[in-house]
Parts: C-alpha cells; structure tokens; sequence
C-alpha cells in the first residue's frame, strides 16, 4: 500500500518534471541562439554591408539584404579605383603583412621550440627561474619598451621597414612560444632521452630524431597562435611602420579613418573582412588547435 | 674545447632567447623606468630630475580622464564578459544539438583584430545609417542610439565592442573547467536531491575558483592593455572623453614628443598589470609545484 503510493505520487513528480524539463530545454535554445545572433550580427552586417551599393545602404537598413551580388567595393579595397595619388587600398599591405608574419612566425617558433627543449630536457640547477624570467615577457605591457624599441630600430637602420617588424615580432614571440613547448615537452617522458644519451645520440639528434617527430600538435598550436597574433597587430605596426612598409591592420585604420571624400561604408567593410579573413579562414580550418593556444597562452591581450 | 661546447650546447642553444628577452623586455623597462626620472623631451635625457614626471602625470586632467576610463571599462568588461561566459558555458554544458557550431560562433570573434571589431562596430554604432537608423525605419521615431558621439556615453560603445569580442574565451575557459570535473560528484549530489540549479550554484561554480582567477588576471589584463580598439573605434574622442592609458602614452611620446612623461605613463602602467600578475605567477607556480 505504502509502496504503491509512494510510486504513484513519484510518478506524478516525474510527469511534472517532464514540462519543466521541456520547457526548460526550449528556454536554454533560445537563450543560446539569441546569444548566437549577437555575434553573428556584427559578421552579418559586415558582409551584406559590403555588397551593397552606398544608395542601397542610405536606403536600407544595417539588416537589408543587397540587390545583388555586387562585388565592386571588393574589388575597390582591394585594388583601388586606379587613379594615382590619395589611392589607399589593401594589396600591397597585404603583401607586407605577408611578408612580415612568415619569417617572424618561423624564427619565433623554433627559438621556442629549442628553448623548451632545454628546459624540460636538459635540465640544469635553476632552470626554473630561467623559465620564469623567459615568462614574464608574456606579460609586460608593450607600452613599457615602445619608447626603446623606436630607438633601436632607427639605430639598427631598419625602424620602418618589415625587417624591423620581423625583429619585434619575433623577440616578444618567444615567451609564448617557449612556454607553449616547454609545457608540452615536459609531459614527454625523460626515460626515453635518457636512453638515448646512453646509446651516444648528441643534444640535436636526440631533438630531431626523437622529439621533433612527435611535435606536430604543439608546433601547430604555436605557429597558429603567434599567426594570428603577429597578423592580428597594430600597436607595433603603426609605431614602428607607416608608409608603405605597414602592415595590414595600420592600412586599414588608415584606410577608414581618411575622411577625404564622403566616406564607402561598403568599401570599409570589404576592406575589414580582406583584413580579418586569414585569421578567420585558419580559426574555421583548425579551431582545436586555435582554442588550446588560447587557453593556454591568452595572457596576451 | 670541443668537449667543453658539447658540455655546454644545452646552454649555448638557450642563450639566444635569455639574451633576447633580457636585453628587449627587462633591459628597455629599466630603460622606460630610468627615463621617466628624467627631464626628457623629444630626446631622452640621462640627467636625472626626480618624481617630477609623475607629479605631471597625475595633475593632468587627461591622464586623470584615462584612468577614470580604465576603472569603468575594467568593471564593467570584466562583469559582462564572467556573467556571459558563465551562462554559455552552463548552457553548453546540457547535451546541445549542435554545440561545435554555436561554440565556433561565440569564439570566432577572438580570431579578428581589434581593429577589424572596432571598424565593424564603428559602422554598426553610427547614428547615422546604423542601429539607430535601423529601429527608425522600423517605426521607433524617437528611438536614439548615438553613444558613439556623445562624450559621457561613448566609453560604453568601448564596452559593448570588447564584450563581444572576448566573452566567447571566458565561454571557452570555463566550459573547458565544467567538463574537468568528475561526473560522479554531479551524479552524487544529483542521488541527494539536489536540482540542477543547486548542482551548479554550490557544487560545480566554486569549484571552478581558479578559473575565474584566470579569466580575472587575463581580462584585467586586456583591459590595461586596451589601445587598438579605442583607436579603430572613437580615436579617444569625442574630444578626449575615451581615452585610455595606453592611449595617452603613445600619444605623448609620439604625437606630442614628451618622452619623460609618456615614460611615467608607461611605468604606471607596468606597475598596474605587474600588481595582477604576480600573485598569478606566484599561485600558478605553487600549484605546479604541488602537483
């Protein structure tokens, strides 16, 4: 008797729960595409917005959809108009940031690599704090060595030029990507090394025979990180460049903040989606490696 | 001598990056440091002058306007983007259809530059043809949106920007910690009665303590550094009304060639993130040294 009441009045329960379950899932979706529209909106706009004509944009909305698929202001923030002088557009910055991120990325990454190896592999009394010094670089608010770099670039002779921005970015690449290598050879077991020390395997072929090979996920992860931010900068890009030698992200401000005719939203627009698509294509193709680079070097701003 | 450079590879390998950092990172603060002691201008001078530098800084209405800036825009960014982060990470946490997607859609703005967001924003804030426009074709006649030209609101728009852009990591940080924890601990207090609400509310969020101390050191941290997006959004204007210490600090060295006093800024700011980060440093370092 007791059982039966106690089932039935559980079954009352669980029937309750079942509509505020589902009521509760249908709230969670909405919430949760609601939020997805907010970051979708600005992307949304930046596109349609592109594709418009500026009668179509003084006429519609931020939200209108474009008459059609007009690719022209593509072409204009890409190419320019084709007249001579005051014609500011996006391709030979590209080629700078190109230019600029390949090398960097590469010196930056492999400096990193070698240096994680030393200090997970090759220990030495006070590694620690060498790793710690190496660190802190991570941190440091680059407005503390603006005013030294400027002078060492022009002393060097190579302050507004790509060759500078390599050096920079390469120098405040290393803490992160140390700490990225470092923190992944340290789960490499030292087992391994040690044996291989014992057969007469030397400090490089031990790296590249035995940790170079299994390193793809870290050197992935480190080259994406230090692309997107080194493609992604302007603070060093417009202090120590301007002219023809900046990179991308100066051009663009420069590009939008020119007030000289009445100002292309379109062109703007095609020109902010030029600027933002590499990084854009590379967190899409390999968003995995994208988020543990974040979630472990993201104390850069 | 061959022996002695086998001996010592280890060391001659690392040497690069310890000369690198030591000479570019503590090499030009103590560089920034010394020169904010001084009387320079255009040119850096090595006569030293004492704190006058610092004297000017804080009796400057607009290094006193940056700072005012810096405290609302790390509040309230820090409020939004914990709150925001929290709930689309509980929410994510409930067996969503589709979670990759809406997961990539809530990050895919820490993959653009602040530049790219503040350009984006810029069109869509503008009074003019944006958000504005848009609710007055709609039939909001009197609808008014135009925080980005108006001095006492325009630090918001910052806000609104830097919200957007970072809340998805905070999404990310925090999702990654819900789904460390053990299942049994939730099926446990779920056997004791326990609704979903109180698993979260008592169980799960204060066991997520570190990770609001990451998301807090690292958004505090953007926030000091923010500069980019003041520049692709408002330039600090209207007039001086958005500007923020790293704003002021290239200004004054590069604009208004007053290199001493942009030092001073500089240190100021320095000190500022070093006083977050090292008790981080200092916690994380214990805990790896625990483990």
């Amino acid at each position: 008797m007791q059982d039966s009441l106690k089932s039935s009045s559980y079954k009352q329960l669980e029937q309750k729960s079942k509509y505020t379950n589902m009521f509760l899932r249908w709230f969670l979706y909405f919430i949760l595409i609601l939020f997805a529209s907010y970051f979708i909106f600005p992307l949304y706009v930046m596109v349609v917005t592109s594709l418009k004509t500026m009668e179509e944009i003084r006429q519609g909305t931020l939200l209108s959809w474009p008459s059609g698929l007009n690719l022209e202001s593509w072409a204009v923030a890409w190419g320019g108009r084709g007249y001579g002088a005051g014609d500011t557009f996006l391709r030979p910055y590209f080629w700078n940031s190109i230019k600029m991120v390949l090398p960097a990325v590469f010196f930056s990454t492999f400096i990193g690599a070698m240096t994680g190896y030393v200090l997970t592999k090759w220990r030495f009394k006070g590694d620690q704090w060498v790793f710690l010094f190496l660190l802190f670089g991570c941190f440091i608010p680059f407005q503390a060595i603006l005013l030294p770099m400027a002078r060492t670039l022009g002393v060097l002779g190579i302050s507004n030029s790509v060759i500078g921005l390599v050096l920079v970015h390469t120098v405040y690449g290393i803490p992160f990507t140390t700490l990225f290598f470092r923190n992944y050879y340290i789960s490499v077991p030292t087992e391994l090394v040690k044996a291989a020390r014992i057969d007469g395997a030397g400090f490089f072929k031990i790296f590249f025979k035995i940790l170079l090979p299994i390193s793809a996920p870290i050197i992935v992860v480190t080259v994406i990180w230090q692309f997107t931010q080194i493609w992604n900068d302007f603070l060093f890009g417009s202090t120590f460049s301007f002219g023809e030698a900046a990179p991308i992200q100066v051009a663009l401000n420069n590009m939008v903040l020119s007030s000289t005719s009445v100002k292309e939203y379109n062109v703007d627009m095609a020109s902010a989606i030029i600027a933002g698509i590499p990084t854009l294509i590379v967190y899409v193709l390999a968003g995995k490696y994208f988020i543990r680079g974040l979630t472990s070097g993201a104390v850069k701003g | 001598m061959f022996k002695w450079l086998e001996k010592n590879l280890p060391k001659i390998v690392m040497a690069p990056a310890v000369g690198l950092i030591g000479w570019f990172v503590y090499g030009f603060v103590l560089w920034t440091l010394y020169i904010s002691f001084t009387n320079s201008k255009i040119l850096p001078k090595y006569e030293l002058w004492g704190f006058g530098q610092y004297e000017k800084l804080w009796a400057s209405r607009k290094w006193l306007i940056a700072v005012d800036n810096l405290l609302i825009f790390t509040a309230l960014f820090l409020i939004f983007c914990v709150v925001i982060g929290i709930i689309l990470a509980i929410f994510l946490d409930q067996k969503i259809r589709a979670e990759g997607l809406l997961r990539t859609i809530y990050l895919y703005p820490m993959a653009l530059s602040f530049i790219v967001t503040g350009t984006a924003w810029k069109w869509i804030l503008n009074p003019t043809l944006g958000i504005q426009k848009m609710f007055r074709d709609w039939g909001f006649e009197n609808f008014t949106f135009d925080w980005l030209v108006d001095r006492e609101m325009a630090i918001y728009t910052i806000v609104i920007a830097g919200v957007w852009q970072s809340a998805g990591f905070v999404m990310a940080l925090f999702l990654a910690g819900l789904r460390s924890v053990e299942d049994e601990i939730v099926k446990a207090a779920k056997i004791d009665g326990a609704s979903l609400f109180t698993v979260y509310w008592k169980i799960l969020l204060p066991m997520m303590r570190p990770v609001f101390f990451t998301s807090f050191v690292i958004l505090v941290h953007i926030s000091i550094k923010s500069y980019d997006l003041i520049v692709a959004l408002t330039q600090g204007g209207p007039g001086i009304s958005t500007t923020m210490p790293a704003l002021y600090m290239t200004q004054t060295a590069f604009h208004k060639s007053q290199v001493g006093l942009s030092a001073a800024s500089a240190m100021m700011m320095f000190m500022a993130v070093a006083a977050v980060i090292i008790p981080y440093l200092y916690s994380e370092l214990r805990r790896e040294n625990a483990r």
